[in-house]
């Protein structure tokens, strides 16, 4: 028993330093790179100028949420009363696809409805978090 | 009868095809009735081509559903003015149809130019169908003036996108960074301060652009570039009024001798400036906001107005489907135009708190 925990601390500390605490100027630069790319491609869905098309009657998003201004993501999750029930984000841009857009729902963890919610919280920057404010 | 009722009325009225909306209860009286008169404003449709005869559907019943109210006033409105952006995208497609939607109207109709009209073919189709960009004319003793307030510089007009298409669409995007302010120009203000000087200074003036006039917001075209330099020439005047779309949402303002008022959109609401908060903007302090909108009812904050004219002076009515109506007026005594309910800060509701 000892032994083998000689050998397993032995591997921790051997190990290239690739682990959850060390990351370096090069990761955070990477990340943020990730998160603008989605963020990007949801300002593109947003206007109607993506890859995919969100509705079917060529409404876009920025018709009535210009700059995302109305999408509060702040304020989520929160009760929606129209739904009755405590509804996050993604339910409401659902509600949007289906209704003023016309279209069918996107997945909740799709790349769209990512790249839609990071597009929105860019817009967002700075505010306070408010859950449950309507 | 109380709001509830008239609204109950007037759904009954459009069902059973009675022919009349007792306007007389939601007069305000500003004086003697004798010198009053009224016209209709319905501005913003946003007319959308699909494909083939298909258009959205949710624009076409905000434009036929105030067409239909408007033909329901009484007493009758001396006249309609469309505020602009009657297509979304310029198409002549879409602005058939709106105009064949709008020829359900029973009364004249002036008409203003919108971006929206405009940038693909730079009004030449609007301007078979409707008339010169801008004008003016004289109606029982009020000076109209029309204004095509959504012009901007030439690079950006004719040298800047390689199509027709582009540039209509770089225009459309509210938020779009690749758009330009709106701007009255050079032209325009030379035609405009002919036109005034034919007029007594004690004329009331009331003008009609799609733009404010006024420096709002800039993110959002909620702005005229030139907005000091029409103020100007409308200055010597005693009392001057201007209505304006583009903003889909109430705002009102008043800059010296100029009262400033917005109408609703019958497409759609837009944010308040001020739900955008990476950017300055000046909401006027006056304004009162309408409520915010509830995206489960399509036409929530959607409208169309009747304003009552007294004395040159305007009283704006907002008609709100399914929802209290508001009534912005100008007060003599304060010089403002004011919210009837809800100037008065204690008076406010929370429906009114945009963030
Ligand atoms: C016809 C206009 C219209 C279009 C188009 C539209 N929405 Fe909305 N949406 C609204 C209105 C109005 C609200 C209510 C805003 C408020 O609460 O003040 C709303 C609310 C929302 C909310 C909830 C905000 C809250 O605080 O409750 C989200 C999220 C949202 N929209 C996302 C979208 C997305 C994403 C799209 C495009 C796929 C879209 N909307 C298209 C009108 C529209
Ligand atoms: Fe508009
Ligand atoms: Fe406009």
């Amino acid at each position: 028993m000892k032994k083998i925990l000689g050998i397993l601390a032995f591997v921790v500390l051997a190990a290239p330093p690739a682990f959850a605490d060390e990351f370096t100027k090069a990761d955070m630069d990477r990340w943020q790179k990730e998160f603008d790319a989605a963020a990007k491609l949801g300002r593109k869905l947003w206007v109607n100028d993506g890859p995919v098309k969100l509705g079917t009657n060529g409404v876009a998003c920025a018709q009535c949420h210009p700059n995302g201004a109305n999408t509060h993501p702040e304020t989520y999750p929160k009760f929606q009363k129209q739904l009755g029930k405590v509804a996050q984000m993604w339910e409401m841009v659902n509600w949007c696809i289906r209704n003023p857009l016309e279209g069918k729902n996107l997945a909740a963890d799709s790349n769209e409805m990512t790249a839609l919610l990071a597009y929105a919280n860019s817009e967002r920057k700075g505010v306070k978090l408010a859950p449950g404010k309507h | 009868m109380s709001q509830m009722g008239r609204r109950d009325f007037l759904k009954l009225g459009a069902l059973a095809g009675i022919a009349t909306l007792p306007l007389s209860m939601v007069r305000i009286a500003f004086g003697k009735p004798e010198d009053d008169f009224t016209f209709a404003y319905i501005s913003d449709s946003h007319i959308q081509h699909i494909k083939g005869n298909q258009f959205v559907r949710n624009w076409d019943m905000g434009l036929k559903r105030a067409v239909a109210e408007t033909n329901l006033l009484v007493p009758k409105p001396d006249f309609v003015v469309f505020g602009g952006d009657l297509a979304q995208m310029g198409t002549k497609e879409e602005l058939d149809h709106g105009a064949e939607l709008l020829s359900a109207l029973k009364y004249k109709t002036y008409h203003v130019m919108g971006e929206h009209d405009y940038y693909l073919d730079l009004g030449k189709y609007w301007e078979k169908l409707f008339g010169p960009q801008w004008y003016s004319f004289d109606h029982k003793g009020v000076h109209f003036v029309v204004l095509n307030s959504i012009l901007t510089t030439d690079e950006w007009t004719f040298k800047r996108w390689p199509t027709a298409e582009q540039r209509m669409a770089e225009m459309a995007g509210l938020d779009n960074p690749n758009g330009s302010p709106f701007m009255v120009g050079e032209a325009q203000r030379k035609w405009l301060k002919e036109d005034l000087a034919k007029v007594a200074k004690t004329t009331p003036i009331v003008v009609f652009s799609h733009s404010p006039i006024q420096k709002i917001f800039k993110n959002w075209n909620f702005w005229t570039d030139d907005a000091e330099q029409v103020q100007a020439l409308l200055k010597p005047f005693q009392k001057v009024s201007v209505v304006y779309g583009h903003v889909h949402q109430i705002q009102y303002n008043q800059i010296g001798n100029i009262s400033f008022n917005s109408v609703m959109a019958t497409a759609w609401p837009w944010p308040y400036p001020q739900s955008y908060v990476l950017a300055d903007s000046h909401l006027p302090v006056l304004t009162v906001p309408m409520n915010r909108a509830d995206p489960f009812f399509e036409r929530d904050a959607t409208g169309w107005q009747y304003i009552n004219t007294r004395t040159g002076r305007l009283a704006l009515n907002y008609e709100l489907p399914n929802n209290t109506k508001r009534q912005v007026a100008f007060n003599a005594k304060t010089g403002k135009p004011q919210d009837m309910a809800y100037q008065d800060k204690k008076n406010r509701i929370l429906p009114q708190d945009h963030y």
